[in-house]
């Protein structure tokens, strides 16, 4: 992986955009057909959506 | 998945003989770095100083404290083994659990413990002078808060990510864990009421703050529904246009009055409560998605981007200090910023950047089930809490590189002032200070706001402190731009902060009393997540009344009980982790935690007890009550109350803030006292069992550092190689 890939890797990560690029990975891996952005999206916010996100002072 | 587990290789070895000279001498360097910048401060009195001494005297201490104190720390006291599975690996489901790298946890947990502590105690402070106020930050810092935040988050991983309270409840006893409890969640509501506070001081009567603040909510929401239904998905490009609109939001501020919007957003302090509670409601109502993700990735860019500005901006501007090393207020307490001698007060003013007790909440909370290995704890709680520090040594810096004439007019309250340029000039010269009425109204032109004059809260004047700052190290005429800026990111901080606790708070209630009627604690029914929202934020607006009205001064009078409170919460967490440590028969390390929170008890509670039981009336709530309830006795009115139902205003808000205090302070007792029955029974018997889960062999190989040494990078390279080989072949099935 070249040093630019690699930072595209860390702020993908940073933003948790890379949970997309590492589904994709997955699907392709596995064969599986992969869901709609959207749909992965809307999955994950789903998901904390009943998690407290504790922000300090 | 993998049919066989990688051998997992793990790194070793330092380095040769070279390197090892090298690293002597680079820490040499540094320590000597660090040795002049501390002797320059401590000698010089009287003369031209330049802020960069502060800077670098904090960088190299932070430098060495990491080295050395931190690595010790991991090594002996806590001693970290990468060998064994952390809770993101063994448990790792995508949702709580998820091996995250070093340095992306380390800007997630940066971003959840930084917001505006850091930026307002120090400017409060720095009525003492600059001196103590940067001893106690990093020092402060070295030995206690960056130690805590390590140490709770390390107990936590080996917990399975167990929450401070869920913690404290299980090591220590019921007792104990029920107070912290309840302590956890009245100290969230002061603290939640006091950054609102800071909040609404600096917007009040400000229709540009008004203007640039309320464009941030139909900016988040626009972005939410950008991420929501237009572009899934796209974190960074969503952020990009945010900040530009928040750009563009305080640029437009400037043009307010063109706009025929100046009378309609020059609101009073009474119209933002009311604003902030609803908004408060609202926001923890509302689906996350809508409102609090995106406007955490604002924050949180923000956060990073304003580290970067502050160090660049103070760097190139190289400031001179214009307060005096010690100043008097702090000898004799008669500080109008705040009552109360240098002993405890500057220990509680300066909570977050020194010590923060919130931070336990955060460093047992998301962050330890990210972790991917033991040893990052040292980077990620230590050092995160490093670079809050650093944010909190740039504020005080901001504060004291301002005309102190100035900085007191700003920061003494209306009653003292009068609210008049005149009024404060007049003060300020019975300080000692000298600036006439008409520097005062040019300071506040050149940043075009009607009046700086008791713009109390702390945010005002660090505003003014870095637009200064920022001025002359980027030219251009943008003083106005940098102070609404400036502005800007502390208010965006705080709601994000105010949101986010709303919200936590109303998961604790609903926890809570869900324990004995379960539907209550479902966070999908509506009416308990309305009762439990409306609950919370009716607390802490209560006490945001209490100090937009209370004609004392609100900073003065909450901001004490704020910084107690904050670090109260800190003698709970290295309670527990003086208390782990005896169970783990370590009793030769507990000095680690256990002179932190020695300090901790005896400042938090001579705070206390002054502010409970002092008869001075200047510094105990009780007497102050009692000052003014004998005076209305007596049909007198005393100032700053003007007539009869404010003195009844003061001697209520005393007595529910003294009230309040004492509490806070019985409720950390009863946990202390419950934690030295079992200290005293893990002495006796050598160490106890405790709930750390068992060792399960780890299969990550990760660097343990922010730079990987040319061995860990062979190792993780060894280590993917091999993965990439096991999950090849099924792959390709």
């Amino acid at each position: 992986m070249s040093r630019f890939a690699r930072f595209r890797r860390l702020v993908r990560e940073f933003t948790g955009e890379a949970a997309w690029d590492d589904y994709l990975a997955t699907c392709e891996r596995d064969g599986v057909e992969p869901t709609t952005r959207r749909a992965f999206e809307r999955h994950r916010a789903d998901r904390i959506e009943h998690a407290p996100m504790a922000r300090c002072c | 998945m993998s049919t066989r587990t990688p051998t997992a290789p793990q790194p070793t070895g330092t380095g040769g003989g070279g390197s090892r000279i090298r690293t002597v001498v680079v820490w040499s360097a540094v320590a000597l770095v660090g040795a002049v910048c501390w002797a320059v401060l401590a000698l010089s009195r009287g003369e031209d100083v330049s802020a960069l001494w502060i800077l670098f005297a904090a960088l190299s201490s932070y430098a060495i404290a990491y080295r050395f104190y931190a690595r010790f720390i991991a090594r002996k006291v806590l001693e970290v083994d990468d060998t064994r599975a952390t809770p993101a690996e063994r448990l790792e489901n995508g949702v709580d659990y998820e091996v995250t790298d070093r340095r992306v946890l380390f800007g997630h947990h940066f971003a959840a413990i930084a917001g505006a502590g850091p930026l307002v105690g120090p400017v409060l402070a720095a009525q003492m002078g600059y001196l103590p106020g940067t001893i106690w930050i990093i020092v402060g810092v070295i030995l206690a808060g960056a130690v805590q935040d390590m140490v709770v988050l390390f107990l936590s991983m080996r917990r399975d990510g167990k929450s401070l309270g869920q913690m404290v409840r299980d090591e220590i006893g019921v007792v104990g864990g029920t107070a912290a409890l309840i302590a956890v969640f009245a100290i969230m509501i002061i603290i939640l009421a006091v950054l609102a506070l800071v909040v609404v001081n600096a917007l009040a009567e400000s229709p540009w703050g008004v203007f640039s603040i309320g464009l941030t909510i139909p900016i988040a929401l626009f972005m939410g529904f950008y991420l929501r239904y237009l572009r899934p998905g796209r974190v960074l490009e969503t952020t990009a246009i945010g900040v530009v609109l928040l750009l563009l939001a305080i640029v437009g501020g400037g043009y307010v009055d063109q706009l025929g919007l100046g009378d309609a957003l020059t609101l009073s302090k009474e119209h933002l409560v009311v604003a902030l509670v609803v908004y408060g409601f609202v926001a923890s109502i509302l689906p996350v998605w809508m409102l609090l993700t995106p406007r955490d990735y604002l924050s949180t860019f923000m956060k990073i981007g304003v580290i970067v500005l502050l160090a660049v901006g103070l760097v190139i501007a190289a400031p001179t200090l214009q307060a005096d090393a010690v100043t008097s207020f702090a000898v004799d307490g008669d500080g109008p910023v705040f009552a109360g001698k240098l002993f405890p007060f500057v220990f509680i003013t300066i909570a977050c950047g020194a010590l923060s007790g919130f931070h336990a909440l955060i460093a047992s909370g998301t962050t330890p089930k990210m972790i991917a290995k033991e040893s990052h704890v040292r980077m990620i709680g230590y050092g995160g809490m490093l670079m809050e520090s650093f944010v909190a040594i740039s504020a005080l810096i901001a504060a004291v590189v301002i005309d102190q004439g100035l900085y007191y007019a700003m920061n003494a309250p209306a009653g003292a002032t009068g609210g008049t340029p005149e009024g404060a000039a007049a003060f300020v010269s019975q300080l000692g200070f000298t600036i006439t009425p008409g520097d005062l109204t040019a300071a506040a032109a050149s940043i075009e706001e009607s009046t700086l004059v008791s713009r109390t809260g702390g945010a005002p004047t660090l505003a003014f402190g870095l637009s200064q700052v920022f001025h002359q190290a980027f030219g251009g005429n943008l003083q106005a731009f940098w102070y609404h800026f400036a502005i800007m990111f502390e208010a965006l901080f705080i709601l994000t902060a105010v949101d986010a606790g709303t919200r936590v708070g109303r998961f604790m209630l609903q926890d809570t009393i869900g324990n004995v009627w379960t539907r209550f604690g479902d966070v999908s029914w509506r009416p308990a997540a309305w009762a439990a929202s409306a609950v919370t934020v009716g607390a802490w607006g209560y006490f945001l009344y209490i100090g937009i009205s209370d004609p004392l001064g609100g900073i003065n009078q909450l901001f004490p009980l704020f910084g107690i409170a904050n670090q109260l919460l800190a003698a709970i967490a290295l309670t527990l982790c003086v208390t782990l440590l005896l169970k783990h028969g370590k009793l030769k390390w507990v000095w680690v935690p256990g002179i932190p929170l020695a300090w901790d008890l005896v400042v938090t509670m001579t705070a206390s007890w002054q502010k409970v039981f002092s008869d001075n009336p200047a510094i105990g709530y009780f007497a102050q009550a009692d000052r003014y309830r004998a005076a209305r006795d007596a049909g007198d009115v005393l100032a700053p109350a003007a007539d009869a139902g404010q003195m009844d205003q003061i001697i209520r808000n005393s007595t529910t803030n003294g009230v309040i205090q004492a509490v806070f302070a019985l409720l950390v007792i009863v946990v202390v006292a419950n934690a030295v029955v079992i200290w005293v029974r893990a002495i006796r018997a050598g160490s106890l069992p405790t709930t750390e889960v068992p060792h399960t062999p780890s299969q990550i190989v990760a660097p343990a550092d922010f730079v990987a040494t040319r061995e860990e990078k062979e190792a993780v390279a060894a280590w993917e190689a091999e993965r990439r080989e096991l999950a090849g072949p099924q792959g390709h099935r």
